[in-house]
């Protein structure tokens, strides 16, 4: 925000020895987090950058060697990488763009207006679940969608056709497990949004005769447009890496019908014992989870 | 007079009778897991027990199921959050209190790896860990973890430490209290709720993890509860899954006492307060 104090350590021009000892012993906490931060981030990140431009492998080679860009171009013309990335645009815009985003939101402005107990109740339900370790809402869900699971003890109770769920539809099934676990997070942030925006501006709309959808698309919506892009971007990135979950409810399968991006970038550097072109793949998961770090980074810049 | 409250009521009800749908569908996959943990002839739907009792706790309350792996996940996660913290406090205190050309690009930096899909680094993170000999060991595994949440960590206290006045430091300098002291005596016991949502937060992230300790973890007695209630019940086969109902509440109740305490504490909506702000 302000300038820099024209005492400070490193960057003055011509520092007199007290200032720079003074500004060593304000700067020396820093230390232990940047030593940490350096070593086990940054650190492998640039390993993850040469990783990728080799072909090293798990087992069995005496020497890894160079290949450029080649672990890249292999990526672009292999279906299986291919089918990764449709598969995880689609778990992305189902599970965070339209369920956690859209459902949290829905959710937050209900508990506004509903009454005290349904909002407890429903609070602690939802907020339950986003608890709950990864693995354990990846069994839940599990025996949830299972063919002999609770879904299909439903639909036959409600005369629908069921469905092996986890076998005709596991995308849409993990998708949905997603929204279960997620929706809390997108809930807490436009609640806190919501309860932002000024009494008086709603009550004017509604004097000036504006119904309960124009309020929200000309009102609500322009007014927390903010966290709304905050927490599309959390949500997303969120939902990039999401792994434990997928992999407890099908483990990628059946085939690679629910490989998303991480699952697959697993499966070939450890089932497949190919490190380079695993490594390769996780490169361009880290480059697009930095893309949306940058644009987060700019919605979030004024609190810096 | 009439007219207003009626439909001040409608609308109630309406939004009271959606959030009670919906809380009923988000309720049935917990309804399975606590039903089925009293049941020990529990199948994969959800179904009243027909002799409810706590055969299936008494079934996995054994050192290799549970004592081994949740004193692991303690040790891990615990060592994991105090170094976590104690870096955090450290690294926030000047970033609050002093400025430097370096510190915005300091703070933009943290800011940014606490976007990073760290599961795309565990790849290379193996990798690493292979070459410089720390692969399977408890602490550098836990180093890993405690990294991997350090940016958060910091980017939170930092704005906690924000809110603390600067006068009474002010004070304590002019004694000749050094910045340790001050840090210790006076910032963080006036910032003691913030810093204990945080350490909280920063458990509760690391009990949960699965994938860090999945990669660089390998021998059995050494995997905390996230790794082990996968290698016992992850492949479903011939297993009870009343036991592994009872197992998973057992393993998650620690997190969920734990965010019953900061919850209270913030009242409800700390929702990463400091990093998501409007």
């Amino acid at each position: 925000m302000t300038g820099a104090v024209p005492h400070a350590a490193r960057p003055a021009p011509a520092p007199r020895p007290a200032a720079v000892r003074r500004g060593l012993l304000r700067w020396s906490p820093l230390a232990p987090a940047t030593v940490l931060l350096l070593l086990f981030l940054a650190g492998p990140v640039g390993y993850c950058c040469y990783l990728a431009l080799t072909d090293t492998q798990l087992t069995g080679q005496e020497s890894a060697s160079f290949v450029g860009l080649a672990n890249f171009r292999r990526a672009v013309t292999d279906p299986a990488f291919l089918n990764a990335v449709v598969l995880t645009l689609v778990f992305t815009a189902l599970s965070s763009l339209l369920g956690q985003n859209t459902l949290g939101l829905a959710l937050a402005a209900l508990l506004r207006r509903a009454s005290r107990p349904v909002r407890a109740v429903t609070g602690a339900v939802v907020i339950t679940a986003w608890v709950l370790p990864e693995i354990v809402a990846g069994f839940l869900l599990y025996t949830f969608f299972e063919r002999r699971g609770t879904l299909n003890a439903l639909l036959a109770w409600l005369h629908l056709p069921t469905q092996n769920w986890l076998f005709t539809l596991p995308i849409l099934a993990v998708s949905f497990a997603n929204v279960w676990r997620g929706t809390a997070f997108s809930m807490l942030i436009y609640s806190a949004a919501l309860a932002g925006i000024p009494q008086e501006v709603t009550e004017s709309a509604e004097v000036d005769g504006a119904g309960g959808l124009r309020r929200l698309w000309h009102i609500t919506l322009p007014m927390i447009r903010r966290s709304i892009g905050t927490n599309l971007m959390l949500n997303t990135l969120q939902t990039l890496s999401v792994f434990g979950l997928i992999w407890t409810m099908t483990r990628g399968g059946p085939g690679d019908r629910s490989q998303t991006l991480p699952v697959f970038m697993y499966d070939q550097a450890f089932m497949k014992s190919l490190i380079g072109y695993g490594t390769a793949v996780a490169l361009l998961l880290l480059v697009v989870g930095a893309l949306f770090s940058v644009v987060s980074l700019r919605l979030l810049r004024e609190e810096v | 007079m009439p007219r207003r409250p009626s439909r001040a009521t409608r609308h109630r009800l309406a939004a009271d009778a959606a959030l009670l749908v919906t809380a009923a569908a988000f309720a049935v996959p917990l309804a399975w897991l606590v039903l089925s943990s009293l049941d020990t002839g529990a199948t994969l739907r959800v179904r009243l027990p027909d002799a409810p009792g706590v055969a299936n706790f008494a079934a996995v309350l054994t050192d290799e199921i549970t004592f081994t792996p949740m004193l692991n996940s303690l040790l891990l996660c615990g060592g994991a959050t105090s170094l976590t913290m104690v870096c955090a406090a450290l690294a926030a205190y000047p970033l609050s209190r002093f400025r430097a050309r370096f510190s915005r690009p300091y703070l933009l930096t943290v800011l940014f790896s606490t976007c990073l899909p760290v599961t795309a680094l565990m790849v290379p993170v193996y990798g690493l860990f292979v070459r410089v000999d720390l692969i399977d060991t408890m602490y550098g595994t836990a180093l890993f973890l405690a990294t991997a949440q350090l940016p958060f960590a910091i980017w939170l206290l930092k704005n906690f430490m924000d809110g603390v006045p600067r006068a009474l430091e002010e004070a304590a300098w002019t004694d000749g209290a050094s910045w340790a002291q001050t840090l210790l005596r006076i910032v963080l016991p006036l910032m003691g709720p913030g810093f204990g949502v945080v350490t909280v937060y920063t458990f509760i992230m690391m009990w949960g993890n699965f994938f860090v300790p999945f990669m660089l973890l390998l021998s059995p007695e050494q995997l905390p509860a996230s790794v082990s209630i996968f290698t016992f019940f992850g492949n479903y086969q011939g297993i009870a899954f009343g036991e592994l109902a009872a197992f998973s509440l057992l393993y998650s109740t620690p997190v969920l006492l734990l965010y019953l305490l900061i919850s209270r504490r913030l009242g409800g909506g700390f929702a990463l307060g400091g990093a998501v702000k409007g």
